[in-house]
């Protein structure tokens, strides 16, 4: 089998998964919801503090909630022992771990564009910043999937590997929030939002290309 | 790997191996403890009492003499980390692996001194404990990366898998530490006025400097001498049940 079709493969067999546990699918949606409507909660409503704060919360919501979804990325793999096969497989491991982390994504992070227009609204984002919030989202969900695939990989053996796997994890994340709010604060003021897009854009292309060795390295440890 | 010469080859390996690592060791701290006291007597009374009070911030800049080889140090032992992660992977070294984890609590101290005398000298600079200063953020970023390495050693129960997941992990890390950094001064200039950069970097007088360049080495003098202890205890902790310690304990009873 060539290796573009086990990749394929790869994708199809989780995307099947996943749709057979439909209810799973949705808890990160709702969770990045429920997490945005906290926030005027507990800061109170005020429509010009909201406005003002929105990118970050939004930014800062979806950050959880896709740091909370990437727990299921190997750990049903390793518990039923399909990982194993996949490491005895005569494919490049780091193009099957590609071809799940892109699965993932897929399910846990694309959905995310489809609640974030509600959450504009709720916070009362500009109109105008609603393109490059979607922007952003394209481009820095896949990022934050893939880097956070090198700390499940070494996390995936433990058995509590959440609390330390957020403490792995979101260091990295600093600078595709600070690009990707960055992005949709200057998009609501009305400013050129370029240069930010195009470095999240560079940190997808390496990540894509970087990423995927250090987690395949990673999940022999674990599973060894 | 013939384009190491024999002799130098020949030295590496004998040094990884654990006894002759440990008496080596053994051999080597009291000179580095001797410099270490030295350089750290020299670049206290230079930087305390020989150099001259600065015009503008009084004596209370004399704390860089902590905090700027504090800081240095938080990154290169950081590097020194991956360096020996990177040697660990791809020659499976175990002294390798014993020094990449005896270096993270050493680091992270560093980071965490760089951090504490940063916010003492904020309180009389900028009127107040914390500032989200691009430095400071992406040194407290550090220090969160330095712990998820010891947490991350603590969690993996057997200890050689624990030394590759952490070697992963610190090269990870390297790779990253340049883009956080530029990313978090960049959102500095984005968010915050430049009053701060402007006391950030005073240029320095000549007496001011070398107190300062003396300290730095002398940090990493005490890195060494800090590193080998620890690794000296890593080492009698994996290998309890091993001859050469046995020996050892016995010579020593």
């Amino acid at each position: 089998m060539p290796l573009i079709r086990a990749f394929l493969a790869i994708i199809r067999r989780d995307l099947l998964l996943a749709f057979r546990r439909r209810a799973e699918m949705a808890n990160p949606l709702f969770f990045f919801v429920l997490v945005v409507t906290l926030f005027p909660l507990a800061i109170g409503a005020q429509p010009n503090l909201l406005q003002a704060m929105a990118p970050g919360v939004i930014w800062v919501s979806a950050l959880l909630a896709t740091l909370l979804s990437l727990d299921s990325l190997f750990r049903s793999d390793f518990e039923d022992g399909s990982l194993e096969q996949m490491l005895l497989s005569p494919h490049a491991l780091s193009v099957l771990v590609l071809g799940k982390i892109v699965a993932h994504w897929l399910v846990s992070g694309l959905p995310l564009l489809l609640v974030a227009p509600l959450l504009a609204l709720f916070l009362g984002l500009p109109e105008q910043a609603m393109g490059t919030l979607w922007l952003t989202l394209i481009l820095a969900t896949p990022l934050l999937s893939l880097i956070g695939a090198i700390g499940v990989a070494l996390t995936v053996g433990l058995r509590r590997g959440g609390m330390l796997l957020s403490l792995l994890v979101l260091p990295l994340y600093v600078p595709v929030l600070i690009f990707a709010s960055g992005a949709v604060d200057r998009a609501a003021g009305g400013l050129p939002v370029g240069a930010q897009l195009n470095i999240l854009l560079a940190m997808l292309l390496a990540a894509l290309a970087l990423a995927p060795l250090p987690t395949s390295i990673a999940l022999k440890m674990s599973v060894n | 790997m013939s384009w190491i010469p024999a002799p130098v080859s020949r030295f590496f390996h004998r040094t990884s191996s654990p006894p002759h690592f440990y008496a080596l060791a053994d051999r080597f701290i009291p000179w580095l403890t001797a410099i270490f006291l030295l350089l750290l007597g020299a670049g206290l009374y230079g930087g305390l009492y020989l150099a001259p009070t600065d015009y503008q911030q009084g004596d209370s800049y004399r704390i860089i003499y902590i905090h700027v080889p504090a800081a240095w140090m938080s990154l290169f032992v950081y590097v020194m980390m991956a360096i020996m992660g990177g040697i660990a992977l791809v020659w499976r070294m175990k002294l390798a692996e014993v020094m990449l984890i005896s270096s993270a609590p050493i680091g992270a101290g560093f980071t965490f001194v760089a951090l504490v005398t940063g916010s003492l000298w904020g309180k009389p600079m900028w009127g107040t404990w914390w500032v989200w200063d691009a430095r400071l953020t992406s040194e407290l970023i550090l220090l969160f990366l330095y712990l998820g390495v010891i947490s991350l050693y603590g969690a993996i129960e057997d200890k050689r898998s624990a030394a590759r997941a952490v070697s992963i992990l610190a090269l990870v890390g390297v790779v990253n530490i340049p883009i956080i950094h530029y990313s978090v001064e960049w959102w500095n200039t984005l968010h915050q006025p430049a009053t701060v950069s402007k006391l950030d970097k005073p240029s320095i007088h000549i007496t001011m400097l070398v107190p300062l360049l003396l300290m730095a080495i002398a940090f990493k003098f005490y890195y060494l001498i800090a590193v080998l202890q620890a690794a000296k205890l890593e080492l009698l902790k994996r290998e309890t049940s091993s001859q050469w310690v046995k020996n050892m304990l016995e010579k020593q009873a």
